[in-house]
């Protein structure tokens, strides 16, 4: 049987390895982007000289041939679903079974300018190498849209020293997923750093030179602003396009049902790209995540295979770093609290740092866990809220939780007595809940 | 319309220049090093004692404000930025200038010092102060290399400030250094003894354990005992308790000369350690190798001096030297620092160290520590293996929910520091030794459902 994956990212990659982890099938995997497999989300990293390109490649260049991966660096322009054949820029390819795992592509909402020169967003390896192009007389940079991409983009230019104005539609920095004091806090950091931040302001239209660059934006407060390169960050849509008017169901994504099937027999969409038909409670239909990515390739590569295994992320987590400021949340955490939780937050007076977790009033059982400049330990926060431990039983044990490097100050103990503070409760911290009484918790039933 | 003034800045996102304060402190630096020329050429121009006063004062103060220039107005965090763009991080002109006259310094020292007399004799005034007698090559390099450790751990301090674990284990490896590598061998010889190294012992201090290392400590008395049963004790007792408890990082990271001066001197290069699954067999070949050589030098050594030279003593001797020569001279000294901004800073301590050899294998196999994993977390970008001093492929663990347990890695907690998603932690725990490297599920199918496969890395 022969299997083809359009796309090299993390989703078909994953698929593959699995795929060959438990078959002899022929596996083809194709993408135009790079010759192989690199992290993406590593992009930034190359522009601000951390790394190399080649370092951002979690495998060494013989991994696929060795494993009996074909690499195929073409363009898939279109499918012949009925005949099963890929139409590609150098070539037609036959395949038995298709996983597609195309990834995504930066919004555009329609502002005049939006395909000028020196716009563009951060998402494949040619956007970096177009920020790149821009980069060596770039005197000015503004990027539009408050997400976690734009503030990455900002850290990349501001690495090279290029002042950035940074447009944010709403009135604080990523409000619609951080809790407001976390984003004030994020609102201050970005000021720390010397960007010029612009809340509640959004992008009206970008103005072109003779040749056809962007020379400056005009904000919706009719302010002109000069720049030659404007970054567009405002999230990102699957990239389908190519799929439009075929007998493949799509909607704003490629629609899956739990084993990632689509209504072809024997396609499959994996990643940012898919959709799912039936969300699960409390997940989004389309989840432009890594390690979701990740996990649907595993699970696809398991229902080819033969065993039927339904997608299940399990619990809601993520990270992310602004700029100095790493982030990290575990189980539900909206950015408005609802009528039914009860949040206990504390920030430490520098101002970078803070332990959020959220609670059910009535139940009383922990629903979550907002981390800024603190590390958390993941498998302890998931069986908390998994066994739907009591808040009180939480804050007691709030150690076993700690995964900031040794030596580092350790804040459980101003959790607990914010709590104190707040409740008029007198909760104890247990004290040195260091590595081998985390285990014993792991393993124990409650 | 309005234009915009961008000058929100608290740090000036703009400076590309360097500042006015930081040029003075390049010109101390240049000072120092001039006059360090001026002396290798012959020339006294003032008498050697202000001479060398002159070059200390403009290296240390300039290399300081230089520092404090360099990190004093950014925010707390990881300042990798542009590693790859300089010359002198990235393996550039600049590195192979500095790695030939490095390395030439070398050669010097070990082959020719007759050509540093001009130098050596700068720092007599200093050694005549600290052991009450003049400079010899050894004191001039035990010099540089303290200077080298201080000043570049102040220098790291600074620029891992934010990070308690960094900063801790910078401050041990400078202490190590300046107390039992350099202060105290010179007041060992002050007061007539001999210059003893407590923090370098058998099998990385080749000499020790030799019968004759033996014969002619005992010949000193009480002091002498006392060096034999430490001598002893280090190895042997000493280094598997504190390997048990918290791997082999309490030596190679916290108390070792040469990994103070790889930690400290050697952060810029750290980047530069090659990755490649070939690197690591090369490495494994190499260090058990010579691990095997200097275990087999010592106890042939001693079957000669049993048995009186009769057996096996024509070829113990020229074995002796070729060990002296190669690995402790040429490997350790020359290739292992010389190296540093082409090869990264850990060569010696990766290739070659037979001391390493010994604690990686326990760390292997009998030890508390790890690095933890967290979950899901791992993003593969890649930041924790391209920093990893010791070519591990950290992320390959990392991105598989896989804990770390390599034999090599010397728990200098860079890989912790560096990833921006929090996924890995130093730690010890004693429940678990035998199951530390399980692999675990990134996503959520139990293992007995699909069974755990295994595939080629």
């Amino acid at each position: 049987m022969h299997i083809a994956i359009i796309g090299n990212g993390i989703s078909g990659v994953t698929a593959a390895r699995h795929l060959r982890k438990q078959s002899d099938h022929k596996i083809t995997l194709i993408s135009a982007e790079t010759d192989h497999f690199f992290s993406r989300t590593a992009l930034m990293y190359i522009y601000m000289g951390h790394m190399r390109y080649k370092d951002t490649k979690p495998y060494e260049d013989y991994f696929w041939s060795k494993n009996r991966i074909e690499l195929r660096k073409d363009y898939v322009e279109q499918i012949d679903f009925q005949s099963k054949i890929l139409n590609m820029k150098g070539g037609n390819l036959k395949y038995d079974k298709l996983i597609l795992a195309v990834g995504s592509a930066p919004n555009k909402f329609g502002w005049p300018g939006q395909d000028l020169k020196g716009v563009g967003g951060l998402y494949s390896f040619q956007d970096l190498e177009n920020m790149e192009a821009y980069s060596p007389n770039l005197k000015h940079a503004v990027i539009v849209g408050g997400g976690l991409i734009g503030i990455e983009m900002a850290e990349m230019f501001h690495s090279r020293h290029i002042p950035v104005t940074f447009l944010v539609r709403e009135a604080s920095y990523w409000n619609g997923v951080l809790p407001p004091e976390e984003s004030a806090m994020i609102n201050r950091h970005i000021l720390e750093h010397g960007i010029d931040l612009r809340l509640s302001t959004e992008l009206k239209e970008i103005l072109p030179n003779d040749k056809g660059e962007a020379t400056a934006v005009i904000t919706n407060k009719e302010e002109k602003i000069d720049c030659q390169f404007v970054g567009l960050t405002a999230g990102v849509h699957p990239n389908i396009r190519f799929l439009k008017n075929t007998t493949l169901e799509v909607q704003k994504g490629i629609l899956v049902n739990e084993y990632l099937e689509t209504n072809l027999p024997d396609v499959y969409a994996i990643g940012d790209c898919a959709q799912a038909e039936n969300p699960l409670p409390g997940r989004r239909p389309i989840e432009a995540i890594w390690y979701t990515g990740r996990m649907m390739g595993e699970t696809v590569a398991y229902n080819i295979c033969g065993k039927k295994i339904a997608y299940d992320p399990g619990f809601w987590f993520n990270s992310a770093k602004f700029f100095d400021i790493e982030y990290q949340v575990y189980g539900t955490m909206p950015a408005k609290l609802p009528e039914d939780h009860e949040t206990l937050y504390w920030e430490h007076t520098d101002g970078k740092k803070s332990i959020r977790i959220n609670y059910n009033k009535n139940t009383q059982q922990v629903e979550g866990f907002n981390l800024m400049g603190v590390r958390f330990r993941s498998e302890v926060c998931e069986k908390w809220i998994k066994e739907k431990t009591a808040i009180k039983e939480v804050l007691q044990n709030l150690g076993l939780a700690n995964f900031d490097p040794e030596f580092y100050p350790q804040f459980e103990k101003d959790v607990v007595a914010t709590y104190n503070n707040k409740t008029g409760e007198n909760l104890r911290l247990k004290p040195n809940q260091k590595l081998n009484a985390v285990q014993r918790f792991l393993k124990s039933f409650s | 319309m309005s234009q915009v003034n961008s000058s929100l800045a608290l740090s000036n996102p703009q400076q590309l220049e360097i500042s006015a304060l930081q040029k003075v402190a390049l010109a101390l630096v240049g000072l120092g090093l001039l006059v360090l020329i001026i002396a290798f050429a012959g020339a006294q121009v003032v008498s050697s004692w202000v001479m060398f006063r002159i070059s200390f004062f403009g290296i240390a103060m300039g290399s300081l404000l230089y520092t404090q220039q360099e990190y004093k107005n950014k925010p707390e965090g990881i300042k990798n930025n542009g590693v790859f763009f300089k010359s002198i991080s990235s393996g550039g002109v600049v590195a192979w200038i500095l790695g030939i006259v490095v390395t030439g310094f070398y050669v010097c020292l070990y082959w020719f010092p007759a050509l540093l007399e001009g130098i050596i004799r700068m720092h007599d005034g200093l050694s005549m102060i600290l052991r009450g007698k003049i400079a010899d090559q050894w004191f001039v390099y035990g010099t540089f290399y303290t200077v080298a450790v201080l000043l570049m751990g102040i220098k790291f301090i600074y620029k891992y400030r934010h990070n308690k674990y960094q900063t801790i284990r910078t401050l041990s490896v400078m202490f190590f250094q300046l107390g039992f590598a350099y202060l105290l061998p010179a007041f060992l010889a002050a007061m007539n003894q001999p210059e003893e190294y407590f923090s370098y012992f058998w099998p990385l201090d080749s000499y020790a354990l030799r019968p004759d290392w033996i014969g002619s400590k005992a010949g000193i008395g009480n002091f002498g005992y006392f060096v034999i049963i430490t001598g002893f004790l280090l190895p042997f007792v000493v280094t598997p308790i504190l390997t048990y408890l918290y791997g082999k990082r309490w030596y190679c990271s916290w108390v070792c000369g040469c990994g103070g001066l790889a930690e400290t001197a050697g952060d810029p290069f750290r980047q530069l350690s090659d990755k490649s699954m070939k690197a690591w067999k090369i490495e494994r070949w190499m260090i058990y190798s010579v691990l095997v050589a200097i275990t087999l030098l010592t106890v042939l050594l001693w079957v000669n001096h049993q048995t009186h030279n009769n057996l096996l003593g024509g070829i113990t001797e020229p074995y002796k030297k070729t060990y002296g020569f190669l690995i402790a001279q040429m490997f350790s000294g020359v290739i292992g620092v010389g190296f540093y901004p082409i090869m990264g800073s850990r060569v010696w301590c990766r290739f070659g160290c037979p001391m390493a050899a010994i604690l990686g294998l326990q760390q292997k196999f009998f030890s508390r520590f790890r690095i933890t994993t967290n979950g899901g977390q791992c993003i593969s970008c890649g930041n924790c293996s391209t920093y990893c001093e010791m070519g591990i492929d950290v992320r390959h663990y990392a991105q598989r929910g896989q804990n770390i347990v390599r034999a090599s890695c010397v728990g200098c907690g860079i890989c912790a520091a560096v990833c921006p998603r929090g996924v890995l932690k130093l730690e010890n725990g004693s429940v678990d030794i035998d199951q530390r490297t399980e692999e675990l599920k990134t996503i959520h199918i139990s293992a007995d459902e699909v069974g755990i496969l295994e595939m080629d890395a």
